[in-house]
């Protein structure tokens, strides 16, 4: 097996600033993220939490004013978001999308055939990808019948975010972006959806996990915490800082109002 | 004397009437009082435009059409081939085929399976030999003064299909109206008249197309009548060049415990207004109305979509979708009446549309208009999910532009299409979905 070099970050953000329209939402984040590491950067809204899982993910409507996004050792500010995807970068949406005649199962096939055949991997023969999916799907505790409706139409808010975790599991990428996932979770599914990420975590993986509050910390645990605070992040520290964060808030975090320099 | 465009436009409808007078001369006195009544409501109230514009036409103005001259061909302008309809139109192997090239019949073409206990034939035809017959079904049903379209298409009209049968019909009839390429503006005003008698069985499709890239114009009017148990599944295609304009009305009336499906399909005309109106008159009877529209560069397609449930335990519903893309329009107006007495209807519509592009506009009004007890009516409409978020997540999970693309209009058209019971028909309007669409050819980031 190939040696993996825990060194050299997956990902590395370098002094990013993004805008939408006029308003600089980041403003000099840096971030760097390992193989095997599990982030959780938390802040307040409007922070710029969801700028940054989106702005790795190459959706469109941000401007990168400044910065680098430096990803498996190069520069992925000029790829489209499935070329991103193919190089093993996956977002779990805060919102996830629903689409209409689309089926979970086609679009999940669909989607993996295309990473697999950019991963040099053979097409899996329908049977076997069914078996697959079944599997996969058991694990978050989906009916079948959920694979064969449309993805996301109808679907409560748990299993749209049950979804995203599933997606992950059968796309497997190497950098796993969380984005809010825990929000709107009751507790029954926010252990499904920390078992998912659980099972998925590993020495050949990194997670940044994105929330506004410490609840899912308890079940997933990180091994750095980032506070994100008007498109900086202001403090990092081990798991026990989002204790900290749970019982102080952010307040205590933010710059005081120009100090002497 | 000085004349605004209009009156002279009128004046070219005239000229155009009197010049028919020999061949009304060879019609029976009672299609020669029904032109005339229908010709002097027309010269009575014009086109809804201007001071006559009233709700109905609130969205779609049809000054171009008003203000234009079309001439009525009296020749075919093209001779077609079958390998030509077949290139055109690939989907009705055994069927019958009925096909008029600018209002004239192509006999070369055409290839009629008559069948026992029924009668698939010209309209013309069927008025000179089953005339009493006729005479009792046209116009009966759109009534020529119900608008300025319906009145010249029955003043206008030269030819067209007429379908009676009292038993299953075996094969579907495909009727084809195609207007041919010509150096000025022509109108055809085609017309359909089907009588499903008493657990009658018809499927017919209509294609209308168009074989050059000018502007001509369309007046079509099609008369479905439904006998108690009737079973009529209507597919009507508007596929003609997005330079044309076309204005029709539609107008099954059900009867009793008789069931109507229909799939409108348009992805052609550059003004488009399809006047819908069903009505239940009688008891039981459903109807069941879905239409996928696709718009883009300039077009305007308008959909007014109305059901009438005049009697009880009627069962209707509509789902209407549109993709809309570049600075394109699509006005959807629905309205469902349930009158006194139509107890027990149970009644639901729809109406979703996809934006492709931020400069195309939806319209979406369905409406609810109830005067019965004991009802059980819905209605939706999504004016606008756009199309960004979707291709954004599908490509997020690895899916290429173009693919993204295609799954999701064939996807959000899946709706409609799989309803199509026509494999060959349906597998033809998914590729003509996707074909209708030219920037998910290339992909967006081109």
């Amino acid at each position: 097996m190939a040696q993996t070099n825990h060194n050299r970050p997956i990902l590395d953000i370098r002094d990013l600033h993004v805008s939408v329209g006029d308003n600089e939402i980041l403003r000099g984040m840096d971030l760097s993220v390992s193989l095997g590491e599990v982030h959780a950067i938390m802040g307040p809204n409007g922070s710029g939490k969801s700028t940054f899982t989106n702005v790795v993910a190459g959706r469109p409507g941000y401007t990168i004013t400044k910065g680098e996004i430096i990803y498996e050792g190069e520069s992925i500010l000029g790829m489209f978001p499935d070329e991103r995807a193919r190089k093993g970068i996956f977002l779990a949406l805060q919102y996830p999308v629903e689409l209409p005649g689309i089926r979970n199962r086609e679009f999940l096939r669909t989607a993996l055939e295309a990473l697999r055949e950019a991963r040099g991997e053979t097409k899996l023969a329908i049977r076997e990808f069914n078996k697959f999916l079944e599997e996969k799907a058991k694990a978050m505790d989906f009916e079948p019948d959920l694979m064969k409706r449309n993805v996301n139409e109808g679907f409560s808010g748990g299993e749209k975010k049950r979804n995203e975790i599933l997606q992950m599991s059968v796309l497997d990428p190497k950098l796993a972006l969380l984005d809010e996932t825990d929000s709107g979770l009751d507790i029954d599914a926010l252990k499904v959806v920390s078992r998912g990420v659980n099972e998925f975590r590993g020495p050949d993986k990194a997670i940044v996990l994105v929330t506004h509050y410490q609840r899912i910390l308890n079940y997933i645990k990180p091994d750095f915490v980032h506070v994100l605070i008007e498109g900086r992040i202001v403090r990092s520290g081990g798991s026990d800082l989002a204790q900290e964060l749970e019982a102080q808030g952010y307040e205590w975090l933010r710059e005081p109002p120009e100090q002497a320099a | 004397m000085t004349q605004t465009p209009t009156a002279a436009a009128t004046d070219r409808y005239v000229d155009q009437f009197n010049a028919l007078r020999e061949e009304r001369e060879k019609e029976p006195l009672w299609l020669r009082d029904l032109r005339r009544e229908a010709f002097d409501y027309f010269q009575r109230m014009g086109w809804p435009i201007d001071e006559k514009r009233d709700e109905a036409w609130k969205y779609t103005d049809v000054k171009p059409i008003a203000r234009a001259s079309f001439r009525l061909p009296d020749a075919p302008g093209a001779a077609l081939t079958d390998e030509d309809i077949v290139r055109l139109l690939p989907f009705d192997e055994g069927m019958s085929r009925v096909v008029f090239i600018d209002g004239h019949y192509a006999p070369e073409v055409s290839r009629i399976r008559q069948p026992d206990h029924a009668s698939v034939r010209r309209l013309k035809e069927a008025i000179q030999q089953d005339e009493s017959f006729v005479h009792g079904h046209l116009a009966r049903y759109s009534a020529p003064h119900h608008d300025a379209s319906v009145a010249l298409n029955t003043t206008f009209f030269r030819d067209g299909v007429f379908i009676y049968t009292d038993r299953p019909l075996s094969a579907p009839v495909h009727v084809v109206y195609v207007t041919s390429e010509h150096a000025d503006p022509v109108v055809t005003y085609p017309r359909t008249l089907v009588v499903a008698g008493t657990n009658a069985e018809v499927t017919l499709i209509e294609s209308y197309v168009s074989l050059g890239t000018r502007n001509h114009f369309t007046d079509p009017v099609t008369e479905i009548a439904l006998g108690e148990g009737s079973h009529v599944t209507h597919y009507r295609l508007l596929l003609e060049n997005t330079d044309s304009y076309s204005i029709g009305h539609v107008r099954p009336c059900l009867g009793p415990d008789s069931t109507y499906k229909s799939v409108v399909y348009e992805a052609g005309s550059g003004l488009m207004r399809l006047d819908l109106e069903v009505l239940i008159e009688g008891p039981g009877a459903f109807a069941d109305l879905r239409g996928l529209y696709l718009t883009r560069g300039k077009q305007h397609l308008d959909n007014l979509v109305s059901i009438d449930h005049a009697k009880p335990h009627g069962k209707s519903r509509l789902y209407y979708k549109g993709i809309l893309d570049d600075e394109s329009r699509a006005v959807f107006g629905g309205t469902v009446y349930v009158q006194p007495g139509a107890d027990k209807t149970d009644a639901y519509q729809e109406d979703k549309n996809l934006l492709l592009s931020d400069r195309a506009e939806a319209d979406s009004k369905p409406s609810l208009e109830i005067y019965a007890d004991d009802v059980k009516c819905g209605h939706g409409a999504t004016a606008g999910a756009v199309a960004d978020e979707a291709i954004f997540y599908l490509r997020s999970r690895g899916i290429d532009e173009q693919t993204a693309s295609r799954l999701l209009i064939k996807g959000f058209a899946s709706e409609i299409l799989d309803e199509v019971g026509i494999e060959a028909l349906r597998v033809f309007l998914e590729e003509r979905t996707t074909q209708s669409l030219p920037r998910f050819q290339a992909g967006l980031a081109a």
